[in-house]
């Protein structure tokens, strides 16, 4: 499943359409504290977290990760919407919890 | 240095968490455009963001220099900061002396260090109480 695949999907709502929407999501990681997630975040996964400021922004693009998904209707706010749209990274939010977020994209990436 | 491909030099400013990364960032898309292998990228990016968040943290900032030569890339982070009390425990997973304000943006779960190692093939800490700590860390190119 692509960027785009998830996007279209309609499961969390689309704050910000990044540069790479043909990128493979490889599996779902969750995680809250930046510094585990940065020594753990797979490259291309979709990270599903509560923690929506400009730091998890760097990480999700140090990590190479494929999108990151704010659950818990945790929001991002202007400034961050500016920064995910400026380094083009995809960013989406949803009220759902961690595990059900990241239960919906496991199950899709199940062959 | 001898056979330096390119030397790129960065400023951390201090404490200041909306910027913390860019450094990083930097040095990540010039290794992209540069042909580097994505994992490799991957490796330098990481050990240098957790640098750079080191510095912010705990050491009023930095200057780093990050020097690409064909078999490694080098990163020198260099603070005038508080110096590292006890360099055995603060390379233990887990052990953190940040700040709660630093705690509630996601940070201070004391991996800075133990991700600095795990991402490096080579890391040397030199650090003086009331001086500084210069840290340097070397990923070195695929054969």
């Amino acid at each position: 499943m692509t960027v785009n695949d998830l996007i279209h999907t309609n499961l969390f709502e689309l704050v910000n359409a990044g540069d790479d929407l043909d990128r493979e999501i490889t599996c779902p990681f969750c995680c809250d504290l930046l510094s585990i997630a940065m020594g753990k975040a797979p490259a291309g996964c979709a990270w599903v977290t509560v923690m929506a400021n400009m730091n998890t922004l760097a990480v999700a693009s140090l990590t190479d990760a494929a999108c990151v998904i704010l659950a818990e209707d945790a929001k991002a706010d202007e400034i961050m919407i500016a920064k995910a749209s400026m380094q083009g990274i995809t960013v989406f939010c949803t009220d759902m919890t961690i595990f059900d977020a990241a239960l919906s994209i496991h199950s899709r990436l199940l062959p | 240095m001898e056979n330096s491909l390119m030397t790129l030099t960065y400023h951390v400013s201090d404490n200041d968490f909306t910027r913390a990364g860019e450094a990083s960032s930097d040095v990540k898309n010039k290794l992209k455009k540069l042909g580097v292998p994505p994992d490799i990228v991957r490796k330098v990016a990481i050990a240098m963001y957790e640098g750079e968040i080191n510095m912010v943290i705990h050491a009023s900032g930095g200057d780093i220099t990050v020097d690409i030569t064909p078999d490694k890339i080098i990163m020198e982070l260099k603070d005038v900061g508080p110096g590292i009390k006890d360099i055995e425990k603060a390379m233990q997973a887990g052990y953190s002396t940040a700040p709660d304000n630093v705690r509630s943006l996601g940070f201070g779960a004391g991996m800075g260090l133990p991700n600095m190692k795990k991402y490096s093939d080579t890391m040397e800490i030199q650090t003086v109480l009331g001086q500084g700590t210069t840290v340097t860390m070397t990923v070195n190119m695929p054969e």
